[in-house]
């Protein structure tokens, strides 16, 4: 089914970026707003705009029969949801399917699947991807005998606990006995369900993904990976591909497992697989899969010259796998920071308010993605995300060149920006080497801070 | 300059458990002005506006197709709580809620407005006379749409 008509379930840069793959392919767009964007610079270049409710996403982006019934109500054939908000709520993918609106995105059983992570977990390990080795434990005989198959560091982790409460890190097995003991005890205080399991404690690891495309009936490819270890607390902040420093062969795995897991799927859409690489043992493991296009899906844009959002939409229509797998050519690398309205000297605070004025960079191998022009506004009720500045070249060093220079001519008066801490990781000579690990920025903070 | 998504929903909380209806509060650049649902099932909660000392306004005109409210202040719109299906009558073929020239009360329920086959009825929130209906029966409207006028008594 040709799809002519679109409603955008979302807002700020995404809801932009679709829109510009819209008007290539001359389909129509239908933005569904808060009152609180209906000014913004999407809702300017829609060719319609519904407001769906209040500035509280709760009581608009995230209402679930409200988006579906302005879809229908719009004569909307698809509804692309971008990502956060809805994009991997099931419930949206099944109302869909049951009200004939296409949804631009996986089916609701395959969102279900990925997102429990336990189950997530259990696809790998039947998919011959590898995990986290570990497992849960009920004595301490049986905890010493995983203990020496897995080697230390181990983490020891309560079921029931999560976010980082209720683990206990342990460096020798010989101590593993009592820190169960204890860590058993408190998490039987702490969340009523003492059962605890034992994880491998990676020391130094990198947050690696791999993108794919999937038809929904077992045909996978994938675009190459991304590097995105540059994070402060699980916020990614600069993400990059090809990965620095992976050897070929880590690599190719990496891509194969990725595409292994879709296929157990019959994965449909755009999708990435994430996996955690442990630098010192030079291995990998799954971590999860983010069903829906992710906010750094431009650098792969860039390197592969494919405009993923379209390949959404083709598969949406049914049109499948418009790629194969030799079509798919890497060239150079890209590079991309996340330009956010947050004050990287105040414990990143977001600043939401006023963008009195802005002014984007341009040249060659730069792409910005924003929705942010002189006069926007930044609501305080959604994410801090102002724009994407992207940079590619045919080595690391030029994009590098390039992304530095890009980030120097950005101006943004009204809020507080972290481009000030995108020049500082920029120049740093661990991130220029490349290869760093998920806790460089940390370490980068308490030098500037410390 | 230092309003989190958390702090305005902490003074929200706050605004709701407190007897006043509206609250407006400036600092730095920004201006937060929350007002309670008073009329109808109004909820329109916090839109952040620039106060006038912090720079160039937005350069869009509204986007919406919401028609500008009336200029006499005896007539109030009454506007649609979420957006839906409008339907003037309780079920096809009956008669309508109201028609032009009618009378109604706070709690006169006005229309239905449908989403996704759940049925929300549409109280006046107002007393005095319907002067013009706006959307046609079946119509989709928005969220804050003006669907009737009512002109206020005296």
């Amino acid at each position: 089914m040709a799809i002519r008509r679109i409603l955008i379930a979302n807002r700020g840069e995404i809801a932009a970026r679709i829109i510009r793959t819209c008007r290539k392919l001359g389909i129509e767009t239908v933005l569904a707003t808060s009152t609180a964007d209906r000014d913004s610079v999407p809702a300017r270049l829609a060719n319609r705009v519904v407001c769906i409710g209040p500035a509280r996403p709760s009581e608009s982006y995230l209402k679930v029969e409200t988006i579906v019934h302005a879809a229908l109500g719009t004569k909307s054939d698809a509804i692309h949801p971008g990502y956060g908000f809805l994009s991997e709520r099931a419930a949206l993918a099944r109302l869909c399917e049951n009200e004939g609106v296409v949804f631009i995105g996986p089916t609701a059983a395959q969102i279900e699947a990925v997102g429990d992570k336990l189950r997530a977990r259990s696809e790998a390990e039947a998919a011959g991807v590898p995990v986290v080795p570990g497992g849960a434990v009920e004595s301490s005989d049986e905890a010493l005998t995983l203990a020496r198959s897995i080697g230390a560091p181990l983490l020891v982790k309560a079921v029931g606990g999560g976010g980082g409460r209720g683990m206990k890190l342990v460096q020798r097995v010989e101590d593993l006995p009592a820190a169960i003991e204890l860590a058993s005890a408190e998490a039987g205080a702490a969340f009523g369900d003492a059962r605890v399991y034992l994880e491998r404690f990676v020391t130094s690891g990198r947050h690696v993904e791999v993108q794919v495309l999937g038809d929904g009936a077992g045909r996978v490819i994938h675009l190459g990976e991304r590097d995105c270890s540059v994070q402060r607390r699980y916020q990614k902040l600069i993400e990059e591909t090809p990965a620095p420093d992976l050897s070929d062969v880590l690599r190719s795995s990496l891509h194969a497992a990725a595409v292994r897991f879709a296929q157990r799927l019959s994965y449909r859409g755009a999708g990435t697989v994430e996996f955690l690489v442990d630098r010192p043992r030079g291995m990998f493991y799954f971590l999860e899969m983010n069903a829906r296009i992710q906010v750094e899906h431009p650098v792969t844009e860039a390197v592969t010259g494919v405009d993923l959002v379209a390949e959404q939409i083709a598969i949406a229509e049914g049109a499948g796998l418009r790629l194969a797998q030799p079509d798919i050519h890497c060239r150079g690398n890209a590079i991309e920071c996340r330009v956010n309205a947050e004050d990287p000297y105040n414990d990143f605070r977001p600043s939401p308010g006023l963008v009195s004025a802005a002014s984007w960079p341009a040249g060659e191998g730069i792409r910005v993605d924003t929705h942010i022009a002189s006069g926007s506004r930044i609501p305080p009720f959604y994410d801090s995300l102002m724009a994407k500045i992207i940079a590619h070249a045919d080595d690391r060093p030029t994009a590098l060149a390039r992304l530095q220079k890009a980030i120097e001519a950005t101006r943004l008066t009204g809020v507080t920006t972290n481009l000030p801490f995108h020049a500082s990781v920029l120049s740093d000579p661990e991130f220029r080497a490349g290869g760093v690990d998920t806790a460089f920025l940390a370490r980068v903070e308490l030098v500037t801070h410390g | 300059m230092s309003l989190t998504a958390a702090d305005v929903a902490e003074i929200m909380r706050l605004l709701e458990q407190s007897s006043f209806d509206e609250l407006t509060l400036e600092m730095e650049g920004i201006k937060l002005s929350l007002r309670r649902g008073a009329a109808a099932a109004e909820r329109s909660e916090s839109v952040l506006v620039p106060a006038a000392s912090a720079g160039p306004a937005p350069a869009s005109a509204p986007a919406t197709s919401a028609k500008a409210a009336a200029p006499d202040p005896n007539v109030q719109d009454v506007v649609a709580p979420l957006l839906g299906t409008f339907y003037r009558s309780p079920k096809p073929g009956a008669p309508p809620f109201v028609e032009v020239g009618a009378t109604v009360a706070e709690d006169t329920v006005v229309a239905i407005i449908e989403v996704m086959k759940l049925m929300n009825t549409v109280r006046a929130g107002v007393r005095g006379t319907v002067v013009e209906i706006l959307p046609a029966d079946g119509a989709l409207v928005e969220y804050g749409e003006p669907l009737l006028r009512v002109r206020k008594p005296g």
